[in-house]
């Protein structure tokens, strides 16, 4: 028996093993099961001192908010951080993974780690699996090189910025982003102008709402202000509440005892240590 | 040669949500006041509730074109009637109405989601509840659109009577009063803006009684 291909030993990168099945199931009418997306609004930009990422907080299933405060902004080293939006479950995972690398490799080397490290770290991830791992980002940090601020999109490629933002509610920030930038923001006017645009993408995209996280990096301190603006309470609270007393009507009862099937002794032997 | 599936879609949908709720001598009918299209707002104070007759309104959501277009058709429609039979047209009549001119586009059908609430010839609330081809049926309370999912379990815990296997049913109206049916729509419009990401805004509140129409606002999240 010979093999017409060559056997190439598996190497990473996305296995295609199971699309055959997939396309017959889908054949017999099976889906495949929705994703949770968080439509998102992420924003980042370069300030004097440093760079201040913001996020909105709600995850959504199609059109049915899945989380009211969900968080977008994630841990990657001490002094970098990383904004994740599409697929809630990749950017989860691959944040979480290079987050692990980053923290061997300080091991190893000895040093704080670089932005532009992560940045490698997780294109080549991304790329690797051709975009099937739906996760665009948003990572800054400040190193010994300075502050450093990038795009990363699902497919692999990367932007290196003074500002940026990436998610449905991308439009609505970028134009606040555009109109109000200069360089050499001093902090307040960063929060001030990362707010604005992430509420923009707030009351103006339906995939992004709640409220407004803000994380401001410089050299050698980080602040991670976990919502630091809640400009969407709940309008209406009934002044006397609900009573929930309808219960399921029992209709007929019975009771059948279950006869002992073990005899259980006291004392005996104890566990293995 | 495999059949091609259209490139293009004659309907949107501009979401939102609409409930009825029936009372004894009374009905308030109430829609959120978002119009929207993929991912954007397009208005935020856009009314969904239309008055056909002295004593029907209708609520709609779903594609906004159609409903338009159903509204004017329904009104002419009531006008011929006023000047044939010299009198406005009751509720139940209108629900008939509303019925057939859905169904006489059942083969390009208005994508057009309504509720039909008022004051039945007693004087007593009534509410009916449509699908898009004009399938009605008179109930207690009704809701439609991209809410509906959200909204309709909490109203059948508190209206529903409970099974009709241990105590006969009860009427279609709701009980309560008017001041408790308006707080339980606010509650249920409250609950649904935050999970729904279609429905919020404003809230526009109708209700109709002896007294003649009264209109009432309240805020939603707008996010």
């Amino acid at each position: 028996m010979s093999k017409s291909a060559i056997e190439v030993p598996s190497q990473g990168g996305f296995s295609f093993d199971l699309c055959r099945r997939n396309d017959m199931l889908a054949k017999k009418g099976v889906g495949l099961p929705s994703f949770l997306k968080t439509g998102t609004t992420i924003v980042g930009l370069i300030f004097q001192d440093g760079v201040i990422l913001g996020a909105d907080t709600r995850a959504t299933e199609g059109p049915i908010v899945a989380d009211k405060n969900c968080e977008k902004i994630h841990y990657m080293a001490p002094n970098i951080y990383c904004c994740g939006a599409g697929t809630a479950a990749d950017t989860e995972a691959v944040t979480d993974m290079v987050s692990s690398q980053l923290q061997l490799h300080r091991y190893h080397t000895g040093r704080e780690s670089r932005v532009v490290t992560a940045l490698t770290l997780l294109k080549k991830h991304l790329f690797s699996y051709q975009g099937h791992v739906s996760a665009a980002l948003v990572l800054g940090g400040v190193d010994i090189t300075g502050p450093h601020l990038h795009t990363i999109y699902p497919h692999g490629s990367t932007d290196t910025l003074p500002f940026a933002t990436m998610g449905s509610g991308s439009l609505a920030a970028m134009a606040m982003f555009e109109s109000n930038y200069k360089e050499g923001l001093t902090r307040d006017e960063g929060i001030k102008l990362v707010v604005d645009a992430i509420c923009s993408g707030i009351f103006n995209d339906l995939g992004s709402g709640s409220n407004v996280d803000v994380c401001v990096i410089t050299k050698g301190h980080k602040e991670y202000l976990r919502n630091h603006l809640l400009p969407n309470p709940r309008t209406f609270v009934s002044s006397k509440g609900y009573t929930f007393t309808k219960k399921t009507e029992v209709l007929s009862t019975k009771i059948i005892p279950l006869k002992e099937r073990v005899e259980v002794t006291e004392g005996g032997d104890a566990m293995e240590e | 040669m495999t059949k091609q599936a259209a490139n293009w879609s004659p309907y949107d949908n501009n979401g939102g949500s609409c409930v009825a709720i029936a009372g004894i001598d009374y009905c308030v009918i109430a829609a959120d006041t978002r119009m929207s299209t993929g991912y954007s707002i397009l208005t935020r104070e856009y009314s969904k509730i239309c008055k056909l007759a002295d004593k029907s309104l209708m609520a709609s959501s779903g594609f906004q074109a159609d409903v338009k277009a159903l509204q004017k058709l329904l009104a002419a429609r009531h006008l011929i009637y006023q000047h044939q039979h010299n009198k406005q047209m009751s509720c139940p009549a209108m629900a008939q109405l509303l019925s057939n001119t859905l169904y006489y586009k059942r083969f390009f059908p208005y994508y057009s989601f309504n509720v039909l609430g008022g004051l039945d010839t007693e004087g007593k609330g009534c509410v009916y509840t449509y699908d898009a081809v004009g399938s009605y049926e008179r109930v207690g309370y009704g809701c439609q659109g991209s809410g509906s999912t959200l909204i309709m379990p909490f109203l059948d815990n508190q209206l529903k009577s409970p099974s009709p296997l241990l105590l006969p049913a009860q009427d279609a109206v709701t009980p309560l009063s008017e001041a408790e049916a308006v707080d339980l729509v606010k509650t249920c419009f409250a609950s649904a803006t935050e999970r729904d990401i279609y429905t919020g805004d404003k809230l526009e509140i109708v209700v109709l009684n002896a007294d003649g129409i009264r209109r009432e606002y309240m805020e939603l999240r707008r996010d």
